[in-house]
């Protein structure tokens, strides 16, 4: 019996352990979580101001061409993929990437009509076991990423599709909602909408003048508003990241505990009996000499 | 006087805002001056320092390519990096156009040119900010 109660005293001890790294690992990703947002939030009037230029120019001459704006025939497909370098997030890496997988077996019967760029280790480990072929892999992304961080990847994706390499881009990312919703998004980002640019032209529209054209004020625009979308679908995906893997390790805390409880009961249950069965045995044996 | 609101915003944070006399910014096109109750335009930047002029005072912020637009009482700078010519570091600075300096003047070595002169006129730019030259 003795024994038995040893072993269960380990198993306690054990979880208690767990509990208390999980525990610390949901509450610094609880902090991390509201700077990753802070960085959203502080992104936001750079993209913003960025889209209003561009669709006030797109909507208002409307004879403004650009290949970015162009719908071609499909030929070859370029993705773009957010992951996390680090596990232990719950199911947040493994739903987005099997929702990328299903996406390209259904679009694509040959490896050579798509092309995958992909940030984070856990997309690249991921993807190269399954011999997805990856054109560009930027992994070792800090907490708090930079626009330099992937602006090399950014630039590499919309110049492939500017070059005809590919003839659209998708976003692959984490879409945040809240701490414990974050959905996997398939977003096109390459070519813009052109139909999106119409209904905006809502509120006050100022009419400018381009120097040196408006053509030339685009060209250099479109790339850049690509590039910042791409980078706000990283902020967003790395505070989906610290949402989920909060969420994930307040549930393991939750389980330990529980686990714990049931232990502990068990442990004295048996403590308990052995605690009876010894006194069983002295008034058997004191009844026996008497 | 009137006055014009001066914004330098990056895809980080916003980098700069005050109500300033007059902006100094060099375009593509060629060099521009704002003063309030300008017609609006739009126009891509050169890789150079803008001039605020505010009170009789000159401001420096060294804008790394990127994008202006110009409203009635406000300019809004889009880049994707600035820095104010009170942090930069001089020394760095100067570091970084010799490099690129030795980078263009080393022609037999694989280099990218095309980088190397970006990089250069990026520190350039940092120096005349940080009033260095």
């Amino acid at each position: 019996m003795a024994k038995g109660m040893r072993e269960i005293k380990r198993q306690i001890k054990s979880k208690q352990n767990m509990k208390q790294i999980t525990r610390a690992m949901e509450m610094v990703s609880a902090a991390k979580l509201k700077r990753a947002q802070n960085a959203a939030v502080a992104s936001r009037p750079y993209a913003d101001k960025l889209r209003e230029v561009v669709f006030s120019i797109a909507s208002g001459s409307g004879s403004v061409k650009h290949p970015m704006l162009q719908t071609r025939e499909v030929k070859r497909t370029a993705y773009l993929v957010i992951t996390s370098d680090r596990g232990l997030a719950g199911g947040l890496n493994s739903n987005l990437l099997r929702k990328l997988l299903v996406e390209i077996r259904a679009k694509h019967s040959s490896p050579e009509q798509y092309g995958v760029f992909v940030i984070g280790r856990k997309g690249r480990d991921f993807l190269a076991r399954r011999n997805i072929p990856i054109v560009s892999e930027v992994t070792g992304m800090s907490d708090t990423p930079t626009f330099a961080d992937v602006k090399p990847i950014a630039s590499a994706a919309v110049q492939g599709f500017e070059d005809g390499k590919y003839d659209e881009l998708i976003l692959v990312y984490n879409e945040f909602r809240n701490a414990i919703s974050q959905i996997p998004t398939l977003k096109k980002l390459l070519p813009l909408d052109a139909s999106e640019f119409g209904q905006e032209a809502q509120g006050p529209k100022a009419d400018y003048e381009y120097e040196p054209s408006a053509e030339e004020v685009l060209q250099v625009l479109l790339p850049k508003y690509a590039e910042t979308l791409i980078y706000s679908a990283l902020l967003d995906n790395k505070a989906s990241e610290h949402g989920s893997r909060m969420t994930a390790m307040g549930n393991a805390t939750k389980n330990a505990t529980k686990m714990i409880q049931e232990l502990t009961l068990t442990f004295n249950r048996a403590r308990q009996a052995a605690i009876t069965q010894e006194i069983a045995e002295i008034v058997g044996g004191a009844n026996a000499q008497a | 006087m009137s006055t014009l609101r001066l914004e330098i915003v990056t895809p980080e944070r916003k980098v700069y805002e005050e109500d300033v006399d007059m902006v100094v910014v060099k375009g593509v096109a060629g060099e521009l001056g704002i003063l309030p109750n300008h017609i609006p335009l739009a126009t891509p930047l050169k890789i150079a320092p803008i001039k605020a002029k505010k009170g009789g005072k000159d401001e420096y912020v060294a804008v790394h390519g990127g994008f202006m637009e110009v409203r009635k009482d406000k300019v809004v700078i889009l880049a994707e990096a600035a820095e104010l010519g009170n942090d930069i570091d001089l020394i760095r600075a100067r570091q970084a156009k010799e490099r690129a300096e030795r980078r263009l003047a080393d022609k037999a070595a694989n280099v990218d040119h095309k980088r190397a002169e970006l990089a250069l006129q990026r520190a350039l730019s940092r120096i005349s900010a940080a009033g260095g030259e």
